[in-house]
């Protein structure tokens, strides 16, 4: 217990419920904040409670320490009821520097808490996060929020004097004393986090102390200074029974894809070349040789797709993985695919652009990549996650179609869902769809571009099968038998049979739900990261009484057989976007509605409230 | 897994005939691609490998319609890529034996970074570059092994860049089999291409080719009787390096670091360079060999082991396998933090 706290004891605090709370832990790149964010997940998880997540960082690894651009933050919301969006704004920010405060406390809702590590600013941080003056000094700040200034660096010092680490590594340990404080205020259980220490700091057991002490006493403090009248109380939520973790969207595809080679009994090539925000899933597939999953880091974008196209032409599972700017790349390897006919997996986590754009933050702005940026006629098939969870889902359900179809199939993560988690209700793998994977073996009648009557999938034959010697390419080929075709007739029919076996694929899409009346004044239709902000704003609306109902579109090309038919049954229909309005004109030329967009470009999540108040607007013009 | 091929499997007796194809073949008259298609076809039966175990990979050029002609599995891929593509279908398919076919546009310049990765990694593909000094297959501009001042359609007076030496960039990559043979000189060129294929990770094959139609006798040094007779040097593993007609010999000795050409009867036997294949350093010499002030190598430059790519990586599948068993994608989703929620919570 550290003695500079103010003694408090026997002060009662009181415990107020609330349904829900946003939360932001700000600092510098340096002071942890991804963990102190992640380690409050996982204690929210365990009270109970829906939870999603955001995190925020630098592209700069290391930036200079106090800089506005090298504030790092992780933000989270967590509640007793369905919890859709990490949320707009902030019940509570922790700012553990200057720099942090001036970027974040304008999200901070009025009356909000919060909470600053006083020792941080210092003249040379202030100077670096360009206050003139100390704005802990600036009365307005206490008027506007309820501040509390804690001086979080010398409890921590306090807390760890007698132990036998610099004062470079007692300092390191204060974002645990941020979290100990803030698990008080929220009446988080600390187990998580203590057996976090326990287990990632086994073999240096003094800096296990030493996070253990500081949690500890961030923790006592909240519960002892006098500057805490209150603390709160979130119910667990009311979720669907069963076993439940933590997953992010990156490590989700991974593991799709291997419950996918599970489940096929095929190997599965994943060629990569690293970029944010995908490395992960290479690293992650990295740790799993045991599945057959086999990793390539290549020497660029192109050669990750064509290894990938290398390991499908041999009877393996080809996938490939990277953002905008390496997608684009690998163009012409993917139009390869599409002419050879044979299964790939492209993964696109999206993030801002164009060029280098903003390689951290998120964006939806690759969906016309996805379904044109190819020359000529090039038809895949594509698939967008809606939340993190659901990346596992749409990199098996991809896995699934490149191979019944033979056709590549790209699926549209984002930086949001890439590095965002929300609590994951785990399936059973075996309730999975099959993977039926027949690698033909047949000499009879045997022709390289024999198509299955159903999906229109030419027979996938691994090299070694002694009789079915034959030669594919990229050179347009003559239907059924494959051999090098210039015929103008048949160039024109197999332009249209690729597009018809992409346009097959929509026998595999389930009926689309709807969120909401049947028929109504306004659809929300969305796609991809954006589903928990549109659901949200969706429910606000109809909890105010309103007509609205939502979709969230997973498959992009071919698009749900009955979304046409759903369109006409509102009389408006909104298509909020990051980006500046691809899904919606792809609406309006594929169905000839009045669809309009609501978007904007920030590299950030779009937010429930703005959607909400879109859609109020579309409401009122329509009359 | 055997890293070159399927050689555990009893081939048949083949012939020439069972590698080819019943595909027209498509190059003009004259063109050095037939003369180099029929070395392959003859070499093959010789390599006792079921034909469905090979697979020719190619890019695109006039070199790269190569596959169609093979009675093989085959695939005509994109510009530059296919050692990439090869890479991916080796780590997929360690059984199959795979050859690459390229031209000096497509393996050295769209695909130079390719062609560098796939010999550093010394992925076990066998790789035949078709050097005709011009882009065939696009009607006739320079690549990037024409000589400088080339004057082709896109250079009309003269190329401005200095010319790769393929067998120098494949030795500077750390190619672990590096070697050189003439369409012209059949017998020559299907001895290399056995050694070649035989070679365990990433063997270089350029094939002098002649483009009759764009950039005729390029290497009419290699074709013509009385300058072959003057310049070429057959290199022989253990043997010196002595060319030139029979009753005039020459030698390249070693001037300190500097190669020299002498005549053999000036100079001791013990002074003359005896050819080892597996001396790099030595084969980074020979490399820059070239008429006229030096004799022209052809053979095998180089031939060393070293460790290979997806033999790495799939003994790395094998341990995991064998020191934790198979994956089990039900483990996995279960392990590690996770919490239930019960009935009614
Ligand atoms: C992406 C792309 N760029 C350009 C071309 C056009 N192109 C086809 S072959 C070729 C050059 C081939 O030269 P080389 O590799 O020397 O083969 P050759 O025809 O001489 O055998 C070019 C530029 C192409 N097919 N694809
Ligand atoms: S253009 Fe040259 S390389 Fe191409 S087929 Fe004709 S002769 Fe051969
Ligand atoms: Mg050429």
């Amino acid at each position: 217990m550290s003695e500079t706290a103010t003694p408090a004891t026997g002060v009662s605090k009181s415990l107020k419920e609330l349904d829900r709370a946003v939360i932001r832990f700000a600092g510098d790149s340096g002071d942890g904040m991804q963990l102190t964010g992640e380690q409050f997940t996982t204690e929210s998880a365990w009270a109970g409670n829906d939870i999603a997540t955001l995190p925020n960082f630098p592209a700069e690894i290391r930036a200079p320490a106090g800089t506005l651009f090298g504030v790092s933050s992780f933000q989270l919301q967590f509640g007793s009821q369905r919890v859709y969006t990490p949320g707009d704004r902030l019940d509570c920010l922790v700012a553990m520097n200057p720099a942090a405060l001036k970027v974040h406390v304008g999200d901070l809702k009025t009356g909000g808490l919060l909470i600053v590590n006083t020792q941080a600013f210092d003249k040379r941080n202030l100077d670096k996060a360009g206050y003139a003056a100390n704005p802990l000094d600036d009365p307005t700040l206490a008027e506007r929020y309820r501040l509390h200034k804690v001086d979080m660096t010398a409890l921590t010092h306090e807390a760890i004097k007698d132990l036998a680490l610099n004062a470079k590594e007692k300092d390191r340990t204060k974002n645990f004393f941020a979290l100990g404080l803030v698990s008080w205020i929220y009446t988080r259980p600390l187990e998580p986090t203590l057996e976090w220490i326990r287990k990632k700091f086994g073999k240096t057991p003094s800096i296990a102390e030493a996070n253990t002490r500081v949690l500890k006493a961030g923790h006592a403090f909240g519960e002892t200074a006098e500057i805490f009248g209150e603390h709160y109380a979130v119910e667990p939520a009311e979720m669907a029974p069963g076993l439940y973790r933590a997953m992010t969207g990156n490590r989700a595809l991974a593991w799709g894809l291997l419950a996918a080679a599970q489940r096929s009994k095929v190997p599965l090539v994943y060629g990569a070349y690293p970029i944010t925000p995908a490395s992960d899933i290479l690293h992650e597939l990295a740790l799993h040789k045991r599945f057959r999953v086999r990793t390539i880091q290549a020497e660029d974008e192109i050669a990750a797709v064509t290894s990938a196209i290398g390991a499908s032409f041999g009877g393996a599972i080809g996938v490939t993985g990277s953002s905008g700017p390496g997608v684009a790349l690998k163009g012409e390897g993917i139009g390869l695919a599409v002419m050879a006919e044979l299964p790939l997996v492209i993964f696109d986590i999206q993030r801002g652009g164009p060029s280098t754009g903003l390689p951290t933050k998120t964006e939806q702005a690759d969906l016309m990549q996805a379904l044109y940026g190819r020359n000529s006629e090039s038809p895949v098939v594509v698939l967008a996650p809606a939340t993190p969870g659901d990346c596992f889902y749409i990199a098996y359900e991809a896995v699934r179609i490149a191979a019944k179809y033979m056709v590549p199939v790209i699926v549209l993560s984002d930086g949001f869902l890439a590095n965002g988690s929300e609590p994951w209700l785990i399936p059973d793998p075996a309730t999975l769809p099959p993977i039926e994977i027949g690698f033909r073996t047949e000499k009879d009648g045997f022709f390289p571009y024999l198509r299955d009557p159903a999906t229109l999938a030419r027979p996938w034959v691994r090299p070694g099968t002694p009789g079915l010697e034959h030669r594919i390419g990229g050179i347009e080929k003559q239907d059924v038998t494959g051999n090098i075709s210039y015929d103008p007739e048949n160039h024109d029919h197999m332009v249209r049979t690729r597009a018809e076996k992409v346009r097959r694929v929509a026998q595999e899409i389930p009926p689309t739900s709807i969120n909401g009346p049947a028929t109504g004044d306004v659809l929300v239709v969305g796609w991809g990261g954006t589903y928990g902000a549109i659901t949200a704003a969706v429910e606000r609306t109809r909890a105010e009484g309103k007509s609205v109902a939502s979709i969230h579109l997973r498959h992009m090309n071919p698009l749900p057989p009955d979304l046409g038919h759903i369109l006409r049954e509102y009389r408006r229909v909104l298509v909020p976007e990051i980006n500046s309005g691809q899904l919606v004109r792809v609406l309006r030329a594929e169905y000839l509605v009045d669809a309009v967009g609501f978007n904007r470009v920030r590299g950030l999540p779009l937010a429930s409230e703005e959607i909400h108040e879109a859609i109020n607007q579309l409401l009122g013009s329509q009359a | 897994m055997s890293p070159s091929g399927a050689d555990a499997k009893e081939a048949p007796k083949y012939t020439k005939k069972d590698f080819e194809s019943d595909q027209d073949v498509r190059w003009c008259p004259g063109c050095g691609d037939y003369a180099i298609l029929s070395a392959v076809q003859k070499a093959m039966p010789d390599l006792g490998i079921p034909k469905e175990d090979i697979v020719f990979i190619s890019g695109i050029g006039c070199s790269s319609r190569f596959p169609y002609y093979m009675n093989t599995y085959g695939f005509h891929t994109i510009h530059g890529r296919a050692p990439a593509l090869a890479t991916g279908l080796r780590l997929a398919r360690p059984d199959l034996k795979v050859f690459v076919v390229t031209g000096d546009g497509d393996g050295l310049s769209i695909g130079g970074n390719h062609m560098l990765h796939v010999l550093r990694r010394n992925v076990n593909v066998t790789i035949l570059l078709f050097n005709n000094r011009i882009y065939g297959l696009t009607k006739g501009q320079y690549s990037p092994t024409s000589e400088l001042g080339k004057v082709t359609k896109s250079t009309p007076m003269g190329s401005a860049d200095r010319p790769v030496n393929p067998l120098a960039f494949a030795l500077g990559c750390g190619a672990t089999f590096v070697a050189r043979a003439v369409d012209r000189n059949i017998q020559h060129m299907e001895e290399t291409l056995k050694r070649a294929a035989r070679h365990h990770g990433a063997a270089f094959l350029e094939i002098l080719q002649n483009c009759n139609v764009y950039n005729d006798l390029a290497w009419n040094v290699m074709y013509d009787k009385e300058q072959k007779v003057q310049y070429e040097l057959r290199l022989q593993h253990g043997k010196p390096l002595l060319f030139g007609p029979a009753d005039d010999r020459s030698a390249v000795i070693m001037d300190g670091v500097v190669p020299k050409v002498v005549k053999a009867k000036d100079v001791p036997e013990s002074a003359l360079w005896t050819h080892d294949e597996r001396n790099v350093n030595a084969a980074k010499l020979l490399a820059d060999l070239f008429a006229p002030d030096f004799p022209v190598p052809i053979g095998v430059l180089e031939d060393i082991e070293a460790p290979i790519y997806e033999n790495v990586l799939l003994d790395q599948e094998q341990r995991a396998l064998s020191e934790r068993g198979p994956g089990d994608i039900a483990k996995l989703l279960t392990s590690g933090d996770t919490w239930r929620i019960s009935e009614g919570a």
